[in-house]
């Protein structure tokens, strides 16, 4: 299922995200299953999975990672069921001792000082992938593709990496 | 907000007429039902101008009671008196006997384990007592309407899992009440107060009832209702701190050890207290025991409020956890909205409006908020209101997984996806010429199964026999609206859909379910097939007339041909529909469905096109 053409965007990762929402609210109403719930048991099973494609549609297109891999896939990359690897030394140096910042939160003075210069470490690295990943994506080269593929394996370790920090952060609380 | 409301064709074609829906709070310790009447909303009083129906049931000698008339005999007769049946609702006995309260009743488990009473009519299962809550609200519905619903709407607590929300459906097809939506408490309570005040932001409903807690956060946006995220615990509420508060008079009297009767007595006066604490800064406690002793005891607001400060801190624990799932952070929170009896407790109150950082909403009484947002969303699923453009997008409380290699969970759905969902999985053998497949199906957030709850187990048969991972299955879970899951599966590489059949953990099994309708009928004098035909009957009418205004609005989108084979088939159904054989018509369903299919395809592939023309309109 191409979602681009589901919400009638132009398949590109630059995506005018409140348009998106917009769109969605307007699908929604079309094929909800709410709007046939006098109606016959066909129409409603028919609604729950046109519902359930449109859902599908706006989480894919609504998190850029998400949408960067659904573009990939539309151009024969598929990268959503393998287990991540990267190689870049570099980034798995980083990924190290960030994992050790994380571990010294619990015992740390003063933790919250340490949350908040994680969470904006971890922003400024993401903000710069996602502007390679965008150009890289726009090229439309096969050699860019694969080369995007990486950037987005990079971007799903720190995907984890920022839960982890919110569990932290939690476990201030509890 | 639309100026000109033009009808579509065929809509008006029909002449106007109101259908008789209502809304229905089914609580842990009362129940309401509310419709919407001269265009207001309100809860439906008894005979005796009482709104709420306490939901106990009480099996007596030789007739059921339910309500205040049950609760009556609470006190004496524990063990024929079933309350807080929700408690119960789709849970096997074990997590019910590993549970930290004492219940006075007798269980017997069920094929599957499912808790069953053991009462002087015999064995009852929750579902069964549920409907029997339901009834009497029901008849009090068409004698103050004048007519026969239509359908109803039925809240649960959005934490409510896949086995709670499917016993609560059952409970009211027991009844033969069609179900147009299982609604979540909280975006009920959020209807009852967002359409008055047209609101657009975020809104967080903190509801604590007798025996669930919730938290939800939603976005109201141009009459869509999209619920962000939920959290919360389906077994804390106030009747937990019924529960502190005995334990805590036990302690004081010295009653460590005494009948199950005193125990209820404690319960009773333990609730009492703590609603006097509501209004006053020290209550009495006081109880008669059967060997003539009067006991006394002063409680004071400070002593309460520590027996319940951890359980009320669990609750604080849960809003930030939704708050952070929602990605929305507290100043972003426009209103938060209270509901259940709970929230009247002081404590409560402060706790909330302390980590919100505002006063909380209460304008609309806590115990009957639900019931009024789910007859106002009756109305509209019913048909009352073709111009409402309200909206309601839920999502899944808890996440879906299978158990995977050694009592592993692989999460499938996760917890807070909009639903209807569908997610198909893939799955391969690993033996040589393996031609089956088991599948246990859990719900919940933790790793290792035995944390989760079990929802179904399945077997996939007929697998191809081919070479270790070769066979390719590929497994579609689905969430429909009411958050209730169906499993299909398919072998790829042969394109043979496999047939599963899904045995809910703690369901019924099908004689379990046939008893059950025999039971119900008893009480209701009516007889089974009579039931079946007229069930039938409805379901033809509905097809019926929802295809009519189809053909009437898109009916270019058929071929001559094919309108000539569907014009056909609906007269056979019409003819059919005015006998007595309910196969026949069945058959003449299922017939015209086969027929219409392509119809109902095309006509959802072209409402999807108007509807994002309309948008591209609107930019211009």
């Amino acid at each position: 299922m191409n979602y681009f053409e589901l919400f009638d965007f132009p398949q590109s990762f630059e995506l005018d995200t409140a348009e998106l929402s917009s769109r969605y609210r307007e699908l929604q109403r079309a094929v909800h299953p709410d709007k046939f719930a006098g109606g016959s048991e066909q129409e409603i099973m028919l609604a729950v999975q046109k519902t359930a494609q449109v859902n599908d549609g706006f989480q894919t297109l609504k998190d850029p990672l998400r949408r960067a891999e659904h573009i990939l896939a539309l151009r024969g990359l598929d990268i959503s069921h393998e287990t991540t690897t990267v190689k870049d030394t570099g980034f798995l140096m980083q990924q190290m001792e960030w994992r050790e910042a994380l571990e010294d939160i619990a015992h740390s003075s003063q933790p919250d000082a340490m949350i908040d210069e994680l969470h904006t470490s971890f922003a400024a690295y993401q903000r710069d992938v996602f502007s390679s990943l965008s150009a890289l994506l726009a090229s439309h080269a096969e050699d860019d593709d694969i080369k995007a593929a990486d950037q987005i394996r990079k971007l799903k370790f720190m995907a984890k990496l920022q839960d982890e920090l919110a569990r932290a952060e939690d476990a201030l609380f509890e | 907000m639309a100026l000109l409301q033009i009808a579509e064709p065929g809509q008006s074609a029909a002449p106007h007429q109101h259908r008789l829906a209502v809304g229905i709070d089914l609580g842990t310790t009362n129940s309401l039902v509310a419709a919407v009447r001269s265009g207001e909303a309100t809860t439906l009083p008894d005979e005796q101008g009482r709104h709420s129906l306490p939901s106990i049931v009480h099996y007596g000698e030789t007739d059921i009671q339910t309500g205040y008339e049950a609760a009556a005999h609470s006190a004496k007769d524990p063990v024929n008196t079933i309350v807080s049946v929700k408690r119960f609702m789709g849970r096997s006995l074990a997590d019910i006997q590993s549970g930290e309260h004492q219940h006075a009743y007798e269980f017997s488990a069920s094929e599957h384990g499912l808790p069953v009473f053991n009462t002087r009519q015999g064995q009852v299962n929750p579902i069964q007592v549920s409907a029997e809550i339901l009834r009497p609200l029901i008849t009090r519905a068409e004698e103050t309407m004048g007519g026969q619903l239509e359908g109803v709407v039925i809240t649960v607590p959005a934490y409510f899992d896949d086995a709670q929300r499917q016993g609560t459906k059952d409970a009211a097809g027991l009844l033969g009440l069609k179900v147009l939506r299982l609604l979540n408490e909280p975006t009920a309570a959020a209807i009852a107060y967002g359409l008055d005040s047209k609101q657009e932001g975020v809104i967080a409903v903190y509801d604590l009832g007798g025996g669930t807690f919730d938290i939800s956060i939603l976005r109201l946006n141009k009459g869509v209702f999209e619920v962000l995220a939920t959290g919360g615990d389906s077994a804390l509420g106030g009747d937990d701190f019924d529960h502190l508060l005995q334990q805590h008079l036990k302690l004081e009297w010295e009653l460590q050890e005494c009948s199950a009767q005193t125990n209820r007595q404690l319960l009773i006066e333990a609730r009492r207290v703590k609603e006097a604490l509501t209004y006053a800064d020290t209550a009495v406690a006081t109880i008669s025991l059967d060997d003539g002793r009067e006991l006394q005891a002063e409680v004071s607001r400070a002593q309460f409020d520590e027996m319940i400060s951890s359980l009320v801190r669990k609750t604080i624990a849960a809003c930030r956890r939704a708050m952070r799932d929602a990605g929305v952070s507290v100043d972003e929170v426009l209103e938060t909205v209270m509901v259940g009896g709970s929230t009247r407790v002081p404590l409560v109150r402060e706790q909330v409006a302390g980590f919100f950082g505002k006063t909380p909403l209460t304008s609309i009484d806590p115990d009957k908020v639900v019931a009024i947002g789910a007859a106002i969303q009756a109305d509209i699923l019913v048909g009352n209101k073709p111009e409402s453009d309200l909206l309601l997008l839920d999502v899944l409380p808890l996440s879906l997984g299978i158990e995977t290699m050694g009592g592993l969970v692989e999460k499938v759905v996760s917890r807070n996806t909009t639903i209807p969902v569908a997610r198909a999985q893939e799955f391969t053998t690993f033996k040589d010429g393996q031609t089956a497949m088991a599948f246990h199906v859990v719900q919940g957030e933790r790793e290792l199964v035995d944390d989760c709850r079990s929802l179904a187990r399945f077997t996939l048969k007929g697998i191809p026999p081919l070479a270790a991972g070769a066979a390719h299955i590929r497994v579609t879970f689905q969430v429909d609206a009411d958050g209730l899951l169906s499993v299909t599966a398919m072998e790829k590489s042969t394109g043979v859909q496999s047939s599963i059949q899904v045995k809910p953990s703690f369901g019924l099994s099908d004689t379990e379910i046939a008893t059950m309708l025999k039971d119900s009928m008893k009480h209701a004098k009516d007889d089974i097939s009579r039931r079946m035909l007229a069930e039938q009957q409805v379901e033809a009418a509905r097809v019926l007339e929802s295809l009519h205004s189809a053909l009437a609005k898109d009916g270019e989108l058929l071929s001559e041909q094919e309108r000539n084979a569907i014009d056909a088939a609906m007269a056979d159904l019409a003819n059919l529909a005015g006998g007595e054989d309910a196969d026949a018509i069945t058959k003449a369903i299922e017939a015209l469905d086969v027929k219409t299919q392509e119809f109902a395809a095309r006509r959802m592939d072209n409402s999807i096109r108007q509807a994002l023309a309309g948008q591209s309109v609107d930019q211009i």
